[in-house]
């Protein structure tokens, strides 16, 4: 047995253990950060296999962003599960087990994974490896594949994150506006002196960390959504730290709103504008007399969309989260 | 100009309502987000019917996004399959959006009215989306996009136990939408191609596979989880019940026949009539869920006094007539199939809208309050009269063209008593439509019935659209049966 098998077997093992600790456990602080591990472990299986870009987004949006979204919901639900009496759905657990074998059984005949025959690897996947340098001018393949190659399912995603934040804006928004406050009750974390000194420390760190995520996606691991969430938890950090009427300062919901709009609108707009020059919808290369230069053009254009919208959506759902919790609190 | 924006009509079909959205976000003031919204819908409508008579007269129309051509691009394939689902949708979309504008007013506070039309175009986007696309995992985020927006549309409905309903939907939904990623991965792991024609030439070399066998089941259970196949309906009558009464009308209209497209798309066109019908008892399965579905729903639906949810109960029993079409595994099944789809949705839109009207005046669709309701709301209860007979399936409207051939089909495979039983079941109907109709036309006005006045003209008229439309397409069978005949020949003919 080798040692990558070894760590496989390790991470998986500790996969399977952590999702079990979720279900069972009734603290859902615990659970929260139990989610962050299972995030964590997951993006590292990634790594084993050679997924880095994969692993990145699951390190940033499973580990990171989502583990701090639901620590926004529990400020505003409470921290432990509601016990029901004899609930005890059998019938949910027979199905599970059902569905959970037919996946296994599923997987038999699967190709071995790494196999290089397997059909993966031998029929759309050689072009995106052996030419995509060529025909689109960036050396991160996966880069091409998810901008170019398939740029409108990426258009599709970013609409579903879109869509996320109008959900969340048409069910959570309120009329009135929330008085400013010097004092918010989530502010709580107000006298930790040393973790607001870290913070401070940290938080342009973080930013220019997301410019260099946004703007690196063609050469490493990289690119607009991992930057969007990145540069979202600097805002996240700033105003669990320093309370949501300092950040409120910083961004102006108005502003915000009108910046996820325009991220949707930039993507759509360099399919438009290869529609003008000639070219079907979302043809980088008629963006530049040089088709190579084109695609190269038209990649960093809708990168750049994707940023500014994934940024401006987990802001508007962090402060309609907890911009809630503080109109509650004050009721109370 | 115009000439050369012809070929991109495809990608325009779902590009103009998608991007539309986020400009509705950056006009903000309600009232122009309306006009807007409606303007987009309308150039979409007229870019469907385009695209219909461009397929009618030139054959499948395919749009390879980005320029790079299939497999290793994302290719937008029109055809007579989903042609005219994509005119059905925009135009649903369209007339009912003409009726929101009045019919929100007292559903839904102001201040979160353009967000309700953002979310509307994000919900027809992402349903042109899945019809137009021709890459299985395309269809999984445009499924995302309409079902995010879909769970939002339904939680702003007035009564809070909205939420709860759209939340009911939510895990529902987002576990027939993983199943189908399931079963897309799976498909993808032993043909290395996520293209449906690909796949539906790959797909024969590995179709013995338990990996094969096992894609099929699980997107088979998520897309019937999405169409609200009986017993997976659960999630249905609630969210049906407590949305706000346009958005009703839109999603019974459009949503689930969307579903049950990708269902015809991918057991005759990716895995083929051959696989699907061979591996799984899929046609018994069918056609013993379709039946169930037809009389429990009937059933319960006869005892609701709630007419939203006795609709929402209808429309589960009317998707078992779709399914049971495809049961039949012949052309005239699955051609009254995709018949009934169309004319399904043209019913429902015109019964919903008159709801949304009733809703609008009562403040509730309670069959208690609707004595007599007819002499004070004429015109509402006229179309909600003649999209009860349509439901029925009387002769001049299209409820009867549908029914008519799903009663040939089964009679072409010599299953006479499911004919027997079709009519049994349109009985049932007749007698849920009754009960509605008896109260509102023929008990005389008591003091529970609010003295109201006929519904305004800006639900009138897009609600007559419909009704209209239930009787030309009744009568003038020409261009529906046509198309679904075509495109039922193209699913049997063989090729994807």
């Amino acid at each position: 047995m080798n040692m990558e098998t070894v760590i496989n077997m390790v991470l998986l093992s500790l996969l399977v253990v952590t999702a079990i600790a979720i279900v069972r456990i009734k603290d859902l602080f615990a659970a929260a950060m139990l989610a962050g591990i299972y995030g964590l472990l997951s993006a590292s299986f990634f790594v084993m296999m050679d997924a880095v870009d994969v692993a990145f987004t699951e390190a940033s949006v499973g580990a990171g962003i989502s583990t701090l979204l639901m620590l926004t919901t529990l400020a505003m639900t409470g921290r432990f599960e509601k016990i029901s009496g004899n609930y005890r759905p059998r019938l949910a657990l027979v199905l599970v087990a059902l569905t959970g074998a037919l996946l296994i059984y599923g997987t038999l005949d699967m190709p071995a994974f790494g196999t290089a025959a397997a059909p993966v690897h031998e029929h759309v996947a050689p072009r995106y490896l052996n030419d995509s340098y060529a025909e689109i001018g960036i050396p991160n393949a996966v880069t091409s594949v998810l901008a170019s190659y398939r740029g409108f399912d990426t258009f599709g995603e970013v609409v579903v994150i879109f869509t996320a934040g109008i959900g969340v804006l048409a069910l959570l928004m309120r009329a009135e506006k929330p008085t400013p406050r010097t004092q918010t009750p989530t502010a709580s974390m107000h006298e930790h002196m040393v973790l607001r000194i870290v913070a401070k420390m940290l938080i342009p760190l973080i930013l220019l960390f997301g410019l260099y995520v946004q703007f690196h996606g063609e050469y490493g691991p990289g690119g607009g959504f991992q930057a969007g969430v990145i540069f979202a938890s600097a805002f996240f950090l700033y105003s669990m730290l320093f309370g949501l009427s300092e950040a409120r300062k910083v961004v102006n919901h108005v502003v915000v709103q009108i910046l996820a709009a325009l991220g949707v609108l930039l993507y759509g707009s360099v399919g438009i504008v290869s529609l003008m020059n000639g070219k079907n919808f979302l043809d980088y290369s008629a963006l530049s007399a040089d088709a190579v230069h084109g695609q190269h053009l038209g990649i960093l254009a809708i990168e750049l969309g994707v940023g500014i919208t994934v940024t401006t959506v987990m802001i508007i759902i962090f402060f309609a989260f907890s911009g809630r919790n503080q109109i509650e609190g004050e009721k109370d | 100009m115009l000439a050369n924006l012809s070929i991109h009509f495809p990608v325009l079909q779902v590009v103009v309502p998608l991007m539309a959205a986020p400009a509705c976000l950056l006009l903000r003031q309600r009232g122009l987000a309306w006009g807007f919204a409606v303007l987009a819908m309308l150039v979409a409508f007229a870019i469907s019917v385009a695209l219909l008579y461009q397929v009618i007269a030139g054959g499948a129309i395919s749009y390879a996004l980005g320029g790079w051509e299939a497999p290793w691009g994302i290719e937008y394939r029109v055809d007579l399959l989903n042609a005219p689902l994509l005119m059905l949708v925009s135009g649903i979309s369209a007339i009912a959006l003409l009726a929101a504008r009045t019919s929100i007013e007292n559903e839904i506070p102001a201040d979160r009215h353009t967000m309700f039309y953002i979310a509307w175009l994000l919900c027809t986007a992402g349903l042109l989306g899945i019809l137009s696309t021709g890459d299985a995992f395309n269809v999984f985020v445009f499924l995302e996009i309409s079902s995010l927006s879909a769970y939002t549309l339904i939680a702003l409905g007035k009564d809070r136990r909205a939420l709860w309903a759209s939340y009911q939907y939510l895990i529902a939904g987002t576990i027939g939408a993983t199943f189908i990623l399931i079963g897309i991965g799976l498909m993808y792991v032993m043909t290395g191609t996520l293209n449906m024609a690909d796949l539906a030439q790959r797909l024969p070399e590995v179709s013995s596979s338990r990996t094969v066998f096992t894609a099929f089941a699980f997107f088979m259970v998520g897309v019937c989880l999405k169409l609200a196949l009986f017993p997976l309906h659960l999630w249905l009558p609630n969210a049906y019940a407590f949305a706000p009464s346009v958005v009703t009308a839109f999603l019974a209209a459009t949503a689930t026949k969307v579903a049950v497209y990708v269902l015809l798309r991918f057991v005759f066109s990716v895995f083929g009539y051959e696989f699907s019908f061979s591996h799984l008892p899929l046609q018994e399965i069918l056609l013993v869920l379709g039946l169930l579905g037809i009389f429990a729903a009937s059933i319960v639906a006869i005892y609701q006094t709630n007419l939203k949810r006795l609709l929402a109960y209808s429309s589960v029993a009317q998707i078992g007539y779709l399914i049971l079409g495809i049961s039949f595994a012949n052309e005239t099944g699955v051609m009254a199939t995709l018949l009934h789809m169309l004319n399904h949705g043209l019913m429902k839109g015109a019964l919903f809208l008159s709801l949304a009207a009733v809703v609008y005046r009562l403040g509730i669709a309670q069959l208690d309050q609707m004595h007599g309701l007819a002499s004070r709301m004429p015109w509402t209860m006229a179309a909600f009269l003649i999209g009860g007979l349509s439901l029925i399936g009387v002769p001049l409207t299209v409820g009867f063209v549908s029914k008519w051939y799903l009663v040939s089909a089964a009679l072409e495979n010599g299953w006479w008593p499911v004919a027997a039983l079709i009519l049994i079941g349109s009985l049932l109907s007749v007698i849920y439509i009754w009960k509605i109709i008896e109260v509102a036309y023929f008990k005389p006005v008591s003091a529970t019935t609010p003295d109201v006045q006929e519904a305004p003209l800006g639900l009138l008229l897009p609600m007559w659209m419909l009704v209209l439309a239930n009787l030309y397409f009744g009568i003038n069978t020409e261009l529906t049966v046509g198309v679904s005949q075509l495109a039922a020949a193209s699913l049997f003919g063989g090729a994807p």
